[in-house]
């Protein structure tokens, strides 16, 4: 399995800024079992993954599948019937659950912000919790509104009802980051937030992550959301049974079964394709073709698909960074991203690999 | 000239204010005589309205440290809600009279300020109760998560974020306890002989001089109304958060 490229628990050293250094643990769920009283099935029979330190874990599935019920043991904030959680290789159950959450940041689609607290006081929670210096927590407020790109003079004094929906969950972000958690748990964080302002944030959530490389946890029900923010994808069936935990290339490449192509939608070839830039597509020398227009080479090959199918299927020149042409995108070359992906059906459990495989000359066919 | 409503025993000691000049300074003046108000300013009215302050004062915080207590204990456990409810309740029903006369005839309160001031603790504690509980259920489930997943215990929840968001509710029934305190507190003179309530029934008695009823009265009107707008004001300091509107 795929996490078998990551096992040590050693913390991942990020960017040391001032004087602490963002970390991040790995996360380790060993044979989890949850069960709740009165209910006959259990919530999450068997379940066991690892996170690699550092790396975004999006846990996916419909309702019923567990998902958040898996991500509320890692914090302790339901109690573990069976199995063992690790984080950084020790076990969450020998650690008294609130000096435990005060290491893991939270983050819900409610987000939960104090109403009677402004910005900045919601933001320094955990580290007055943690008793930290006035100075220390004014420091790290100042830095993180900086983080969320809410470092306007009069935003930190204001409460959560003056604040835009996006506005808030940015806060209840960076409230989360605060005591620079090893850990952070999102659970449905951008599901309140209408589309565009969705997108917004999540473009934002992966910048602030390039930036801090924290281990997370992220619940959806949105397949979408998922591909977009996962370096690894858990997809639970309902029962709280792991279907296929991948990245995002090797569930739509190969889904593991008929459940997983069924959840990813029908449509996961064109999902494939928006994970490449063009810079992934063996484009074709530009010798007899006339293009019709140009593309940069990073625009993403469903993007470009769509805009060489607008133009009648007519080849486009792709223009690298420095304005170089690179050769010609055509149909034939942006469909080859797609050679090795399998079809719909197949039932091949999945490999590890990277994202992007290289060729596979039996495969050429498929292409 | 016995108050109508003494309980039980010996009446009370009602001074005398009526004399015969004063009764002419109402007639020439209507219903007020100023006249006789500025007279027994010193002597009547600012001392009755000094005890009922402390009468109030201290009716209002007993009867706010036993609700506060019975709340906390109703939102950790609410199997103790109903219980209070009825209880509370049941004492809120009792006409003020019966209460104050049934207090007089317990062993060791009799005439005193003790039994006025148990009466009136026995009627703020449904409105406290009621909405010092309302105000610490009132805070959204979701504050309450993130809360605990920040790993707050349970008492810095309640410290930190249970009764800040509470005190708006809180304070709302701290002004109307205060204010019915106020007024219930004159009748609490039949038993104490004190307050504002001693001039009220004194005059009660004299069918044809009323400044000493408009007078004791209306400060009594006039020191509820400071309560509320000072309640009014603490409130505004202590919830700033609430006075903002969404952006």
């Amino acid at each position: 399995m795929a996490e078998a490229l990551n096992t040590d628990a050693r913390p991942a050293e990020g960017n040391a800024t001032g004087g602490a250094a963002s970390r991040a643990l790995e996360l380790e769920l060993r044979h989890v079992q949850k069960r709740y009283p009165g209910r006959r099935e259990a919530a999450i029979p068997d379940l066991s993954l690892t996170v690699p330190a550092g790396e975004v874990c999006v846990l996916v599935g419909p309702s019923g599948s567990g998902k958040t019920t898996a991500m509320r043991l890692i914090n302790r904030m339901i109690p573990l019937n069976g199995g063992d959680i690790l984080l950084g290789g020790r076990s969450v159950l020998e650690r008294d659950p609130t000096e435990l959450r005060r290491e893991i940041g939270y983050v819900i689609q409610q987000v939960g912000l104090f109403p009677h607290q402004t910005v900045q006081e919601n933001i320094a929670t955990v580290p007055k919790l943690l008793g930290w210096h006035r100075a220390r927590i004014d420091a790290r407020v100042k830095e993180l509104l900086v983080l969320i790109s809410l470092d306007g003079d009069d935003v930190a004094d204001r409460y959560p009802n003056q604040l835009s929906g996006g506005q808030r969950q940015r806060v209840g972000v960076a409230r989360a980051l605060a005591a620079d958690p090893p850990l952070l748990l999102m659970d449905e964080p951008f599901g309140a937030i209408d589309p565009i302002n969705r997108a917004i944030l999540q473009e934002g959530f992966l910048a602030l992550q390039a930036q801090v490389r924290k281990t997370v946890v992220f619940v959806t029900h949105d397949i979408d959301e998922a591909i977009k923010l996962g370096d690894r994808i858990a997809i639970l069936r309902e029962g709280g049974v792991l279907a296929q935990y991948a990245t995002p290339a090797e569930i739509l490449d190969h889904p593991a079964d008929d459940f997983v192509a069924e959840f990813v939608g029908a449509d996961r070839a064109l999902k494939r394709l928006g994970l490449a830039t063009l810079a992934d597509v063996e484009l074709v020398a530009m010798n007899g073709h006339r293009p019709v227009g140009e593309l940069p080479v990073s625009t993403n090959v469903r993007d470009a698909l769509s805009v060489v199918l607008a133009a009648g299927g007519e080849p486009f020149k792709v223009i690298g960074a420095d304005g170089e042409v690179l050769g010609l995108a055509t149909l034939e070359a942006i469909g080859g991203v797609l050679k090795d992906s399998k079809d719909i059906g197949s039932n091949g459990m999945p490999e590890s690999g990277p994202a992007h495989p290289p060729a596979h000359p039996e495969d050429r066919e498929e292409a | 000239m016995n108050p109508p409503f003494a309980a039980g025993g010996p009446p009370v000691i009602i001074p005398t204010f009526g004399s015969p000049h004063q009764y002419a300074c109402e007639r020439a003046n209507g219903l007020f005589c100023l006249g006789w108000f500025k007279q027994n300013w010193g002597s009547v009215l600012w001392p009755a309205l000094r005890q009922h302050v402390v009468l109030v004062l201290i009716a209002v915080a007993i009867g706010f440290a036993i609700s506060m207590a019975l709340a906390l204990i109703a939102h950790r456990y609410r199997r103790a809600e109903q219980p209070v409810i009825w209880f509370t309740s049941f004492l809120y029903t009792i006409p003020s009279l019966a209460l104050f006369e049934l207090l007089v005839g317990v062993p060791g309160l009799g005439l005193s300020s003790a039994t006025a001031e148990v009466a009136l603790v026995a009627y703020t504690l449904l409105i406290l109760f009621r909405n010092i509980l309302t105000g610490l259920r009132s805070v959204p489930a979701e504050v309450h998560d993130a809360a605990e997943g920040m790993g707050m215990s349970r008492r810095q929840m309640l410290l930190r974020v249970d009764l800040p968001l509470a005190l708006p509710a809180i304070i709302a029934g701290l002004r109307i306890a205060t204010v019915s305190t106020i007024a219930l507190a004159t009748i609490a003179a039949l038993v104490n002989n004190e307050g504002l309530g001693v001039p009220i029934l004194n005059a009660i008695s004299d069918s044809t001089f009323k400044t000493e009823l408009i007078a004791a009265g209306g400060l009594a009107v006039l020191l509820a109304v400071a309560a509320d707008a000072l309640l009014v004001g603490t409130q505004r300091l202590l919830t700033p958060w609430a006075r903002t509107r969404a952006a």
